[in-house]
């Protein structure tokens, strides 16, 4: 079920989270963030948790951000020099991600078709699969998350879906649209 | 003002009740069901007649039928409430014509005639200067045109989404909350008296389709009809399709959605988060309107019942009492 992202043309964005260390002085966290914005990335969240009965006296602070692909080490460069340590740092390539269910006879109508449809745009992947089989005669259910680069991919993956799903006689549900 | 009503189901019945039990200046010169009627006047007892209805099966005299009450009796308004055909839209598409010609306001929970001939109906009304309202129509108790019109005036209306059939609903709940099988949950639907005995209707989506072409064609006019609505029912879910939503905290609801920018006019199962404010428990029902300055407005209520349904016609008629009949 992995895609061969190989074909991407375009800038691809990153969902990067970083633990960082840094020291507990008035400052630090401003001076910690101002890297972020200076490489165009987009801070979603910042979890800041602090004992109060610590005796430490560095600060550690995740955050959430997105950020185009080829900026990251610039900005891991950049706090390096504000003297900021990085713990940890993870990085997701498919931003978007959407959940449907599909029942009907899934094995019978050739599951690893059905996904590969979608692993074999290289703009989108199945990449969760949860299935229940009641019995060999009966319909099963399945629920698929698809992960895609851009909202416009989504969409097409989406669309090939129901595509497969009229072929093969599958009922197809979809999410609620987010309310623009 | 004066009224005549025509049908004596569980509508009909609820709004003669409340005429009866309110003091609302409503008085009813003629009343008729499927096979009989009554013309008076100088006023019917409603209370009688609810009586009479109970014990005979009958509200009046076999030699009255409902054609001759709309065109025979003394009435500011008609207050049409036979049961809905959505292929021909009769007996009422008929009567109501009949009532707009003789320059006579109509009131109808009638969907039929709505979905069909919503636009060919509104202009008869306009050019007979009269009035015709249908709030009782979609959404039972939940005054969706009134708000539309009144309180949401001057908003452009991009989006609806909607639950808009009970039975469905409460079928869905009723698989999400006890893990039911979609059969057992229609069983005790039927036996609750939420579902017909061919409940093909609701759980394909139909009534739920039906009542998104009236919301389509009330606020944009565009004419559409059954046919223009891409339908999917609930009567292929499984109770693993249920629990699989349930496990992203989400469950599974019959969604009626018109985005005219996007071309959709759809009927389908759809998942939602569980804390989606149309995510309504049992024979609710539930309207979601997106507008341009109001932005997300949503109104929940009761879905259908007898005296349900008479508030909303009963709110449509003080409205045009209010606004063409002079009050003596």
């Amino acid at each position: 079920m992995k895609a061969v992202l190989n074909s991407i043309y375009k800038v691809i964005v990153l969902q990067v989270s970083m633990k960082l260390e840094m020291k507990d002085a008035p400052g630090q966290l401003v001076a910690a963030l101002k890297p972020i914005s200076e490489v165009g990335g987009n801070i979603i969240a910042v979890i800041h948790q602090r004992d109060p009965d610590s005796e430490s006296d560095t600060l550690n602070v995740q955050i959430v951000l997105e950020l185009a692909e080829g900026r990251l080490d610039n900005l891991v460069a950049l706090l390096k020099k504000q003297g900021v340590h990085i713990q940890r740092i993870g990085k997701e390539r498919l931003l978007y991600r959407r959940t449907v269910i599909m029942i009907g006879h899934l094995m019978h109508t050739d599951l690893s078709d059905t996904v590969d449809r979608i692993d074999s745009t290289g703009f989108a992947e199945v990449s969760e699969l949860s299935m229940s089989m009641p019995a060999v005669s009966e319909r099963s259910s399945s629920r698929l998350t698809i992960k895609s680069v851009t909202r416009d991919d989504m969409e097409k993956a989406v669309s090939i879906l129901r595509t497969v799903a009229l072929e093969k006689d599958l009922l197809l549900i979809e999410p609620m649209e987010e309310i623009a | 003002m004066k009224i005549a009503l025509l049908g004596m189901g569980s509508v009909g019945r609820g709004v003669l009740e409340m005429i009866a039990a309110k003091d609302l200046g409503i008085i009813v010169t003629g009343i008729a069901d499927s096979q009989s009627g009554v013309i008076d006047p100088g006023g019917i007892d409603p209370a009688r007649v609810l009586e009479t209805k109970k014990k005979t099966g009958l509200c009046g005299n076999k030699k009255i039928s409902a054609a001759d009450v709309v065109s025979n009796a003394d009435y500011d308004a008609l207050v049409e409430v036979t049961p809905t055909n959505a292929t021909t839209g009769e007996p009422g598409l008929g009567y109501i014509r009949k009532a707009l010609k003789r320059k006579k306001h109509v009131v109808t929970s009638n969907k039929g005639p709505i979905a069909l001939a919503y636009t060919e109906l509104k202009k008869l009304a306009t050019k007979n200067g009269v009035a015709l309202r249908h709030e009782a129509t979609v959404g039972g108790a939940i005054p969706i045109f009134h708000t539309l019109e009144h309180g949401l005036a001057g908003n452009e209306i991009l989006a609806i989404f909607g639950v808009l059939n009970g039975t469905c609903n409460y079928i869905l709940t009723r698989m999400s909350d006890e893990g039911l099988t979609y059969e057992q949950a229609l069983l005790e639907a039927r036996e609750l008296g939420y579902a017909e005995a061919d409940p093909t209707y609701d759980v394909q989506g139909i009534d739920a389709a039906i009542k998104l072409v009236i919301l389509a064609n009330t606020i944009w006019g565009n004419g559409v009809s059954l046919k223009d609505v891409n339908r999917t029912g609930i009567d292929l879910l499984t109770p693993d399709a249920l629990r699989l939503a349930e496990e992203e905290d989400c469950t599974i609801r019959l969604i009626a959605e018109a985005i005219p920018k996007k071309g959709l006019l759809r009927v389908s199962p759809r998942i939602i988060e569980k804390n989606h404010p149309l995510v309504v428990d049992g024979t609710l029902n539930a309207i979601t309107l997106e507008t341009d300055m109001a932005k997300e407005i949503t109104l929940i209520g009761k879905g259908a019942g007898s005296i349900e349904t008479a508030s909303a016609i009963i709110g449509d008629l003080l409205l045009i009492r209010d606004r063409y009949v002079k009050r003596t």
